[in-house]
Order: C-alpha cells, then structure tokens, then sequence
C-alpha cells in the first residue's frame, strides 16, 4: 500500500534508464519528473479509463443545469402513476422519455437528480481529501521529523483518532455540528487525516537519518527549511496517490452518511439520500435504488482505478501487484 | 509473552481516556437538550430543571467527566435517557448480534478474498487474473448498504429465499454477512494477490518446484503459511473500518446490534447511550488490535522473537 520513494535528485538517471529500456527515451534525454509519470500513466489502460471516467463525472457535475431534463428538486404531476407510486424507468422498456430513469416517491425527475448528485458528491469528495491530506501530511511529518515530545503528542492523538469507528466518529460530529454541506466536508477531513498521518509518518522516519538530509542540515540547513526544501518533496508521490484514492473514500463516507440520513440535507440531490429514500420503496420502485448506487460505485471505482494507476506510474516497481 | 502483552494492555489506556475524553467533550457540546430529551416534550420548565439537577448535568464539565469515568471504571456506565435501562445491560444483550454479524463478515471476506487473490497471483496477466482483479476493484467501490438492498431485493423479495431483515431466523444472518463481507473480501483478495506474487518469485519456492512439488502444493506449503502474516496485519487495519460497516448493514438489514443502536442514540440524543456505544466500540477497536498483535507473535517467530529482545 505505502508508496516507496525515489529520491528526487536521483531520480532522473534511474527513470531514464526505465524508460529507455522500455524503449520511451533515449538514455541521455532531460525528462522531467511528471512527464516520466505521464508517459507511464499513458500506457495503462485501466488508469486511463479511470481518468476518463473521473473526468466524465466532473463535466456531467459541472454542466448539470445545462444536461438535466428537468429541476432536480421540482415534484412533478404527472411524476407519479394516478395511485401515487413512482414512475418507472423506461430506460429497457416502451414508453416516454420523460423520466427515462423513472421518478422518486416525490415525483421528481430521478435522472435529473443524479446529475446534480454529482455536484455534491464530487465537491464533498475532493474538499474533504484535500483537508485531510493536508492535515495528515502535516501531523505525519512533523512528528516523523521534530521527533521528541511532539511525536508523542501527535502520534498518540493519531491512535486515538484512529480508535473511533470512522464512520460512528462521524456521525457524531455531524450530529453536533448540525449537517450541512460545508460541515460535512470538514467532519470527513477530521477523521479521514489519520491514515494519511500513519503513512506520511512512517515514511518520514525512513526519510529522516538519510545521508541527503544529514547533508543538509551539515551545509547549515535550519531543521524547517530541510523539512520544506528535502523532506516533503520525497512525499508528492504519497499525497499524489492519496489525493486520489482518499477521494473515492470520502465520496463513500459521504453517501454513506446521506444514507444515515446525517449527510447533505434535503431537497438538495445528494445519491446516499436518494438510496435512504428509496429503501422504504426498494420492493415496489427498485430503480430508486439502483441509479444512485450505480452513480455511487462508479465514482468510487473511477477514483480507485486512477489512483492504483497513479501508484504503479509514481513507483514502477509496485506495478500490477497490489 | 506476558510481559508484552501486559506492556500492550498499558499503552490502550491513554487511548481509551482519549476516546472518553474527546467522546464526553463531544456530547457536551452537543446542541440538544439531553435533560429535555428525557422529560419528554410535554415537560414543564421546573421538571426539566430538575432532572438536570438529578442528572448531574448542571455540574461542571469537569466533574460529570470524573463521575462518569468513576462509574465506568465499575462497570457502571449509566441508564439509557429514553429506555431507562442500564446501557451496559442494552449493550450486553445487543453484543451478541454484532459479534455474530463481524465474525460472519469476516468469514465471508476470507472465504471469498483468499482464493480469487491465490487464484489471479497464479494466472497473473492472464484474462482470468485481470476479471478477477477488475471485479474486486468493483467490489471495493460499491457502497455496502445498496448492495446489501440489491440483495434483498433478490433473495428476500423476488425470489423470496432469505429473510427480508430482522434476526428471527437462522438463515437472518445470511444476507447481512454477505453485504458486510462483500466489500472487504475484495480488499484481501487484492491483498493476497500481492502477497502470493512475493512468494511465487521467492527461492524456496523456485526450489520446491524444481523439487517437483506441484502449484496446489506449493500454496499449500509455502504461499498460505508465509502469506499469513499480512492477512492479519491487514485484518488489524480493517477492523475499525468494517465496525464503520457494520452500522450500515445492521441499519440496512434491521439487524438488532449495537450500531444500529448507537445511530438510535444518536438520533434521540440519548447520552449515556452514545458514550456507551462509542466507548464500547472502541473497546471493541483496541482489543482486537491487541488480539491481533498476539496471533502475529503466535504465527510469526520472528515477530515472536523481537519482541522478547525488547
């Protein structure tokens, strides 16, 4: 899981020769670090279609009012059968168009729904990862680094944290904090940090007695400026990755706390809430269910796939094993 | 041994304070009433102010924190504002269905994951390890409680095979197993590719098949032992993750276990109740950290042998 690291000033020799035994570059050529990655990246097929995907997620959220048929949040009419049940797909069947993935117990357009649920979905996603990369990067490595009481302090509030059921800690919050959009992605920064402070501290530690950073500190480096300038570039690979993958497990805990009912509160769209409202339906109006879930795991599983690309790209000797 | 596992056990206690702690400062500041929650709505302002006082809720933060932690440290972790019954007593008759439910799931994981992450590192590159692997990674993205719906969907309503919730049958725990073990089944089976890959390519493994030893003997023998020790490393790291499950899936399912209790508690602001659940859960979190830090030195000598050098 944990990405190991090359070092950066020596990183293009070794690269180099990778990339011209795979026949990429000549063996003398300056290529820059991310264009090494990208070249790599290029070639899987599977992180390509990832990045596709995610990239595909971002513009359907983006462009929602411009894609949906319909007002999210409108309860139509003719949105319901005449004894009030939800209108079903006509996606694999005969009918009109109108509500091509059926309606809600609301009458509101489903597809309509899910389009917007992106919005949400992506914004909570990303925010949220990007806080808690921020966070874990920050306790990990300077208690991997200063060592001595701050690595006690820090690292034993990790083990605290990290004794909490993620998703009950939570749901705690959130309940304290009354559910709103801008809460959610702060309660899911605040206990998804800790994995991401586990990893970076451990790296850091390996990192800490190397020969360029004793060299560094020789050469009159303060202990900061030899964190900043040596130590947390070793890590852009380790936030790369976890950039990626934690956004696929914050889009989860998002859905999964909509589903409890504690996420992105109603009318607006979020699809953990439309799979908690069509439960109580999941027999009579199934697609209720199914849409929003698939909209879920596919998200998930573009962010996943890009992710284990992005680590077999960033560490070449990890490739197609994890 | 001993002395290690005594070690351990003194090291979890600052992480329980911890967990009481933040736990207590949490509920403190929680913005519901909880002497208001236990009145009942219809309460006057005088009785509300009573039972605050009988309640100990107009003391300081500091000494309900003390009280608290002196009662739980006997055992006593208060009565349940709205069902008026002891929350060890709730907890107690609820463990049982958990423990149940997190055992299956954790069955199910190593039932499902082992073989297909043994059977791709074998086929490794073939079609059959790519499916197997692209399969997993779709596991591993869908959400647990819409997969534990499309289950029931199927098996309960459909064709009506399996309970539709609740634990009134043997067969209840079927489905909520499944769903619970789903997800973390394709984590091990990806875990255990990886691993089973480290030890094809060993030495020992070169030599025992030169030897003659056949591919099914050689997992036997040499992937399965070796690739132990991950697996529980692994499971160690899952499990407050699949805790964090299991509250969907008892949700899903109307599994009666102490998640869906602690989401009631969370809901009616129940106090003892949630302090209870989510002590008891983190409990829960630390032991099997330690249990699973002792099975390590048990299968691994030179884990075992570390150690004794400390």
């Amino acid at each position: 899981m944990a990405v190991t690291q090359s070092e950066s000033d020596q990183v293009k020799s070794p690269e180099i020769v990778t990339l011209a035994q795979e026949g990429l570059a000549p063996a003398t050529s300056e290529v820059g670090y991310f264009a090494v990655i990208w070249r790599r990246l290029r070639r899987d097929g599977a992180a390509m279609l990832g990045a596709a995907l995610v990239a595909l997620i971002a513009l359907v959220g983006l462009l929602a009012p411009l894609l949906a048929p319909h007002d999210p949040t409108e309860q139509f009419r003719d949105g319901l059968t005449p004894d009030g049940q939800p209108m079903p797909s006509t996606l694999l069947t005969e009918g009109s168009t109108r509500y091509l993935f059926g309606t809600d117990s609301n009458g509101r357009d489903l597809l309509s729904r899910i389009l917007y649920g992106a919005q949400v979905s992506l914004l909570v996603g990303v925010l949220a990862n990007t806080l808690a990369v921020a966070l874990g990067v920050m306790v990990g490595s300077v208690a991997g680094y200063f060592g001595g009481w701050l690595e006690i302090l820090l690292m034993r509030f990790t083990d605290i944290m990290m004794a909490f059921p993620t998703l009950l800690l939570a749901m705690a919050l959130v309940a304290i904090l009354k559910p709103s959009l801008w809460i959610i992605i702060v309660v899911i920064g605040l206990v998804y940090w800790t994995w991401i402070a586990r990893v970076v501290y451990g790296q850091v530690l390996a990192l800490r007695d190397r020969d360029f950073v004793t060299a560094s500190r020789a050469l009159g480096s303060s202990r900061r400026a030899t964190l900043f300038r040596h130590i947390l570039p070793q890590l852009v690979p380790t936030i790369i990755v976890w950039g990626t993958l934690g956004i696929a497990t914050n889009v989860m805990l998002e859905a999964s706390l909509s589903y409890l009912g504690i996420g992105v509160q109603p009318p607006t769209p979020s699809w953990g809430g439309m799979i908690q409202q069509g439960q109580s339906y999941y027999r009579t109006a199934p697609w209720m269910v199914i849409f929003p879930g698939l909209a879920i795991m596919i998200t998930v599983f573009a962010f996943n796939l890009l992710g284990d690309g992005l680590r077999d790209a960033l560490d070449p000797t990890q490739r197609g094993r994890a | 041994m001993w002395i290690f596992l005594a070690r351990r056990l003194v090291q979890t206690l600052p992480v329980l304070l911890g967990v009481s702690v933040i736990t207590f400062l949490l509920i403190y500041y929680l913005p519901a009433d909880p002497a208001r929650m236990y009145a009942g709505p219809s309460a006057t302002v005088e009785t509300v102010a009573r039972i605050r006082h009988e309640l100990g809720l107009d003391q300081p933060l500091w000494v309900q924190y003390t009280t608290y932690l002196a009662r739980a440290a006997r055992g006593d972790l208060g009565f349940s504002y709205r069902k008026q019954i002891a929350v060890t007593e709730l907890i107690l008759s609820r463990m049982p269905y958990t423990l149940a439910l997190t055992l299956a799931g954790i069955f199910v994981e190593l039932l499902i994951g082992l073989p297909v992450g043994i059977a791709s590192a074998v086929a490794r590159g073939k079609w059959a390890d790519r499916v197997g692997m692209f399969i997993a990674l779709i596991g591993i993205s869908a959400p647990p409680f819409w997969l534990g719906l499309l289950l029931l969907y199927w098996f309960g309503f459909r064709l009506p095979i399996l309970p539709l919730g609740g634990a009134d049958e043997a067969t209840s725990i079927v489905l909520p197993a499944l769903t619970a073990g789903l997800g973390g089944a394709a984590w091990y089976a990806r875990m255990m590719r990886s691993s089973t890959l480290d030890i094809l390519s060993t030495d020992y493994v070169r030599t025992a098949r030169a030897k003659g030893r056949s591919m099914f003997g050689v997992i036997v023998r040499h992937v399965l032992p070796n690739a132990l020790n991950p697996i529980i490393t692994m499971a160690g790291m899952d499990i407050p993750w699949f805790i964090g499950g299991v509250v969907l899936v008892e949700r899903v399912f109307n599994w009666p276990g102490v998640g869906r209790m602690a989401v009631e508690a969370i809901e009616t602001v129940d106090v003892p109740l949630i302090l209870g659940t989510v002590i008891f859960t983190a409990v829960m979190v630390v032991v099997s950290g330690i249990l699973i830090d002792v099975v390590q030195g048990l299968v691994d000598p030179r884990i075992r042998h570390s150690r004794q050098g400390q």
